[in-house]
């Protein structure tokens, strides 16, 4: 591990140089494995946020208190750490830049993680693919990558990025303040007749709820990708 | 916990359909023997958890058993009986 990077009090990045690492796909993740002295093996998914760049990968891991896995990765680990990592892996919740859009991209918290991914290949690539993140985080202070995204918005390339804070709001939020709901994904999303690309990740109740929108809004189900969290133990 | 709760996606299995599969599984789309619908593997619902020794992908349509992978005592066991086909890229063939 080469970097650490505190995103939120309860998220970090891992920059990880990986020998032989062949480049990964957008929206693809890793299994990592942690080997207790005893032997005892714990293995979890983590989706690769960084954009394909050698042989160098970013995870963005949130702590879990009462996890397995994440309290480690986010906790105790230090830069020149090793940790013993297989993929990438998947095929299914990618996005390339030859896929076109336009392009939606709807998280829950860390769901961020995979879509940050395909935001950062598609500002490497120079692509101008109409491109709208709707993002749900519990408080302004658990944004994920919050300055990165405004930074992405400033550059002018046709990104649009669409806060909604479902706890506390900070003095003055004039953004949305609620759950994403079929009204919201209503006035965010393209029409269905612009055939727009959509990829949601986000804890279940949330992937379930917008997908199900997506689909009575006359989205093509085919179209839309899901990536559920589900009780995975972190 | 609810049946909702512990749902994910096919996606999730790529890692262990990996240790089997010489190609990537989760791209592949196969027709449920149940009912008929066609569609990527990733796309369908699974069930599992790091403590099971194993995977349950189902239908997202009907909800019917697609795949069943066990893992334990050394051997992978792979049931297929939900799946009527499953087609995947040739990566041989120049695309």
């Amino acid at each position: 591990m080469l970097d650490l990077v505190d995103e939120t009090p309860r998220v970090r990045s891992l920059v990880l140089a990986v020998p032989g690492w062949p480049e990964h796909l957008a929206g693809q993740h890793v299994d990592v494995r942690l080997t207790a002295e005893d032997g005892y093996q714990a293995e979890r998914s983590y989706s690769i946020a960084s954009a394909p760049a050698g042989e160098r990968l970013t995870l963005t891991v949130e702590r879990l208190d009462d996890g397995e896995v994440s309290p480690y990765l986010a906790g105790e680990l230090r830069a020149g750490d090793e940790l013993e990592l297989r993929g990438p892996i998947g095929g299914y919740f990618v996005w390339e830049g030859a896929l076109g859009g336009p392009l939606l991209l709807v998280a829950g918290g860390s769901g961020i993680c995979p879509l940050m991914a395909m935001l950062r290949l598609r500002q490497a690539a120079a692509s101008a693919v109409p491109t709208r993140l709707l993002y749900s985080s519990r408080s302004l202070e658990d944004v994920i990558y919050r300055d990165e995204l405004d930074r992405l918005v400033a550059m002018g390339s046709g990104l649009e990025v669409i806060h909604t804070l479902t706890r506390s709001i900070p003095e003055g939020w004039s953004g949305l303040h609620r759950r994403i709901d079929t009204a919201m994904l209503g006035a965010v999303a393209w029409p269905p007749a612009e055939r727009p690309l959509i990829f949601v990740c986000g804890p279940t109740p949330l992937v379930e709820s917008a997908a199900e929108s997506l689909v009575n809004l006359g989205h093509e189900p085919a179209h839309i990708k899901t990536e559920r969290f589900g009780p995975t133990g972190g | 916990m609810t049946e909702q709760e512990l749902r994910l996606d096919g996606n999730a299995a790529a890692g262990l359909l990996q240790e089997i599969f010489v190609h990537e599984v989760t791209a592949a789309r196969g027709a449920c023997a149940a009912c008929g619908s066609v569609g990527p593997m990733g796309a369908q619902h699974l069930y599992m958890s790091p403590r099971s020794p194993g995977a349950v992908l189902r239908c997202s349509a009907c909800e019917g058993v697609l795949m069943v992978i066990v893992r334990a005592g050394g051997r992978f066991r792979l049931g297929l009986q939900g799946l009527v086909w499953i087609e995947m890229q040739d990566v041989d063939a120049t695309s």
